[in-house]
């Protein structure tokens, strides 16, 4: 009888890499399909071209360096679907190959794979792109042409709702809410992007304390110090719109640009956040902070992705600041 | 008595349940053609052998002698001739010295069996150590030590484990289903002599029927006696690894074990149940500890129960007697699904610790590749220990033993949670249990660098300068 021998504990739970990597695709499809709907035909294109070439550039990579295949893990698919959704509809298509190629190639696969990698592939992606091709990349438009043409003329430029906050032209919040603004494909619907949050959260894939500590601190610091702010508020508070000028601000700031995707699918990546609750916190609130101050006083409109990229930097140095005691390894003992 | 099931550490885990056995009445085996003793069944140093081939024993005879502290005798379990004395590979895979004695089938017991007067402490201690009983829940750390603690540190709190967090074992839950009278005997014989004014009985939420059990017990007390036992049952959350001793002392009393402390250094003793039933049984009968209650489970096995079984019978011939398997065995656990080992022969003469047999099948057996850490912190949030086990893997594949102590290495209990929990499939506890023999190898030499330095110093003179 040959018996098999192993290491205790002889049962696993059921959940793996590839489940999780499954969920997060799953809790990523409404925002995706929002993003389809109000772009059009082209960000169907750039989604399926982001995911393809990043399963392909995982593919070879991988045999170049000799090592075992790692598509089933579908944590390229996760990469690739996240690039897409921080692109705008515009780009080139070549572009889009080529921030894929950096993020498996470079950022991945060059630092040892899934694991290893210290900064979200897809962030550090865009942000190539975005000093590689700085024009592309800041250049938003809206459909108004029919939903099947490729052609860009049936789309004119925009501004996003970030830089045209205290113009007349800024959208309502609830435009802002259900997507109708320009942006990336997959950072304008709200509601969506909130309904595949939720689901993570419930499947236990993500802890809620990043994104609620990072859109916390950017929200608090934006009350308190925005152009309108509570300390300069000159409006009515003795009625309800009132009080609805006063929390203006940074509910518009909140709703648009890429926090909510940000905060969700990309500052909560495993590999680069921090493994305790309160490195979490920490991060979250790091966010927060970064991206308030790019956003109010650096030249950029857009601070998620500098923010998140910063604070994955920082994360190992978090990790180990964090690292609690053991249990039992307190002085005190409760009713000795 | 508390409604609330409480739960107090921090992480652990749910796997399956799997108790399928626990409304089978326990079974007694027979009929053993021979059994194979080992010398050491216990944490501490091992018995001298009493006994040659061709004596003649009963059930009880004493065949191993502790005459080392720390050690407890080892009877024989079955009645017939000893045939051979010899060394064997244990378990754990240790060579160890055994006995093997061959079955006259007449299970006579030994006539100096007794029940024991007990009119001291020092007379209890001693009736303890000679009953050969250790701790049951699995540690097997000699009874009578755990009984008699430094005078400095008497308890003033029994807690008897009644969690049974392992996946699959039922035979405490059978225990106390069938003899809850001799749980509570034994309980109140603790208590009496080493003078501990309060117990409790922590019972996962899990097992609603031990609770209703043991308040009934107690209630009959009350009636008999006339004056209420302060015993107390408590529920606890069912969550792995709620009956491992720190956890346990935490939830009920919300003391914590510093690492690298006993449960007294905190004033408490913990006792299994099973343990503590021996205490009350040995007092009416005088019978050592010989046979051993075992819950024998698992998909190849045709009909899984609990059975009660000689000490020393060997694995196969349990599972035989136990009705046999009904497709061949892929794997073979000693102990629970989350701590035990997986054997690779089946000759093993059972020992007092033990608790459960899982035989395998296919279903059960098949082993996910290992894949890269992808830092879930499944684990950090699942340690009971509050540990860092991705952190710790790390190191030790680093074999960086510095990093090591960092992470508090030594503090693991070896739960297997965080293997449990973790998506990548990765040898966690295993690969922490090698970063402690690094740790201990490492601090064993710089002490012993130390010594030479001192020694150094010492000769004076001749240290260059
Ligand atoms: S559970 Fe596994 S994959 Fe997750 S952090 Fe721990 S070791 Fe890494
Ligand atoms: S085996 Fe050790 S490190 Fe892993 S969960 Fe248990 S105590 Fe923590």
């Amino acid at each position: 009888m040959k018996l098999q021998v192993s290491h205790s504990p002889h049962v696993r739970d059921k959940a793996t890499t590839q489940s999780i990597m499954l969920d997060v695709i799953i809790a990523l499809i409404p925002a995706t399909l929002a993003g389809w709907y109000y772009f059009g035909i082209r960000a169907v294109l750039i989604t399926l071209i982001s995911v393809a070439s990043c399963i392909i550039f995982e593919y070879i990579s991988r045999r170049i360096m000799k090592r075992n295949n790692t598509i089933s893990d579908l944590s390229a698919v996760v990469t690739g679907l996240l690039l897409a959704m921080n692109l705008p509809v515009s780009l080139p298509l070549y572009m889009v190959v080529i921030g894929a190629c950096f993020a498996i190639v470079v950022v991945k696969q060059m630092f040892g794979g899934l694991g290893n990698n210290f900064v979200n592939p897809a962030i550090a992606a865009r942000i190539f792109l975005v000093i590689a091709f700085p024009k592309a990349m800041t250049s938003w438009t809206v459909r108004s042409g029919s939903w099947f043409s490729f052609d860009s003329a049936d789309a004119v430029s925009s501004a996003t709702p970030l830089t045209r906050i205290h113009t007349s032209e800024a959208p309502s919040l609830w435009k802002l809410f259900i997507g109708d603004k320009a942006g990336c494909i997959g950072e304008v619907c709200i509601i969506a992007l909130l309904i595949g949050a939720l689901y993570l959260i419930l499947r236990h894939v993500i802890r809620p304390w990043i994104p609620v500590a990072y859109i916390g601190t950017f929200a608090l610091l934006a009350f308190l110090f925005g152009k309108t702010n509570v300390f300069n508020f000159a409006g009515d508070l003795t009625v309800l719109s009132g009080w609805g000028d006063l929390f203006h601000e940074c509910c518009y700031m909140v709703l648009s640009g890429g926090l909510i995707l940000g905060a969700f699918f990309m500052a909560t990546d495993y590999v680069t956040s921090p493994l305790t609750t309160k490195g979490k916190f920490i991060f979250g609130i790091g966010c927060g902070i970064l991206t308030f101050l790019i956003r109010y006083y650096g030249n950029m409109a857009e601070g998620v992705s500098f923010s998140i990229i910063l604070m994955n930097i920082l994360t190992p140095h978090i990790d180990n600041w964090t690292m609690g005691k053991p249990f039992g390894e307190v002085k005190e003992n409760a009713k000795v | 008595m508390s409604l609330r099931s409480l739960h107090a550490f921090a992480g652990g885990v749910h796997p399956l349940g799997n108790k399928n056995t626990d409304v089978l009445p326990s079974i007694h085996l027979h009929g053993f053609p021979e059994v194979e003793l080992l010398m050491q069944q216990h944490i501490g140093p091992p018995c001298t052998c009493v006994v040659r081939p061709g004596d003649h024993v009963d059930v009880g005879t004493m065949v191993g002698r502790a005459d080392k502290p720390m050690s407890v005798p080892i009877h024989s379990s079955i009645s017939g001739t000893v045939k051979e004395v010899h060394y064997v590979v244990s378990a754990n895979g240790t060579p160890v010295e055994a006995v093997r004695i061959e079955s006259d089938f007449k299970h006579s017991i030994n006539p100096f069996c007794r029940p024991p007067k007990v009119e001291s402490f020092e007379d209890f201690i001693q009736m303890i150590r000679d009953s050969g009983l250790v701790g049951l829940g699995g540690a097997a750390f000699p009874t009578y030590i755990k009984l008699n603690p430094p005078k400095n540190k008497m308890p003033d709190t029994l807690i008897v484990n009644a969690a049974e967090c392992e996946p699959y074992i039922t035979a405490d839950y059978r225990q106390i289903c069938e003899h809850p009278d001799d749980i509570i005997d034994g309980i109140l014989e603790v208590m009496k002599w080493l003078e501990i004014p309060k117990t409790i009985i922590g019972v996962e939420d899990n097992k609603p029927l031990v609770t209703r059990i043991f308040s009934h017990e107690i209630k009959k007390r009350v009636y008999k006696t006339g004056k209420h036992p302060d015993i107390e049952v408590r529920t606890l959350k069912t969550i792995y690894p709620q009956g491992a001793e720190k956890m346990l002392i935490y939830t009920l009393t919300g003391r914590k074990v510093p690492p690298g402390k006993l449960p007294i250094d905190v004033h408490t003793l913990v006792m299994n149940v099973s343990t503590l039933r021996f205490i009350g049984l040995y007092l009416k009968e005088g019978i050592p500890l010989t046979r051993k209650r075992m819950t024998l489970d698992g998909s190849a096995l045709n009909t899984p129960g609990n059975f009660i079984v000689p000490i020393g019978a060997r694995i196969q011939d349990i599972i035989e007697a136990a009705g046999g398997t009904r497709e061949e065995p892929k794997k073979i656990i000693m102990g629970g699904a989350m701590m035990g080992v997986a054997l690779d022969r089946i000759d093993h003469g059972i020992i007092k610790a033990n608790n459960a047999i899982l035989v395998f099948g296919s279903e059960e057996t098949t082993l996910p590749p290992e894949s890269p850490c992808i830092r879930c912190a499944r684990c950090v949030a699942s340690c009971p220990m509050d540990l860092i086990p991705c952190g710790i893997d790390k190191a030790t594949r680093l074999r960086d033993t510095e990093m090591l102590e960092k992470y508090h290495v030594m503090d693991c209990i070896e739960c297997g949670c965080c293997t449990y929990a973790c998506p990548s499939k990765r040898f966690l506890t295993q690969s922490i249990k090698n970063g402690k023999v690094m740790v201990r190898a490492e601090r064993a030499r710089i002490k012993k660098e130390q010594e030479l330095l001192a020694a150094s110093e010492q000769k004076g003179g001749n240290a260059p300068s």
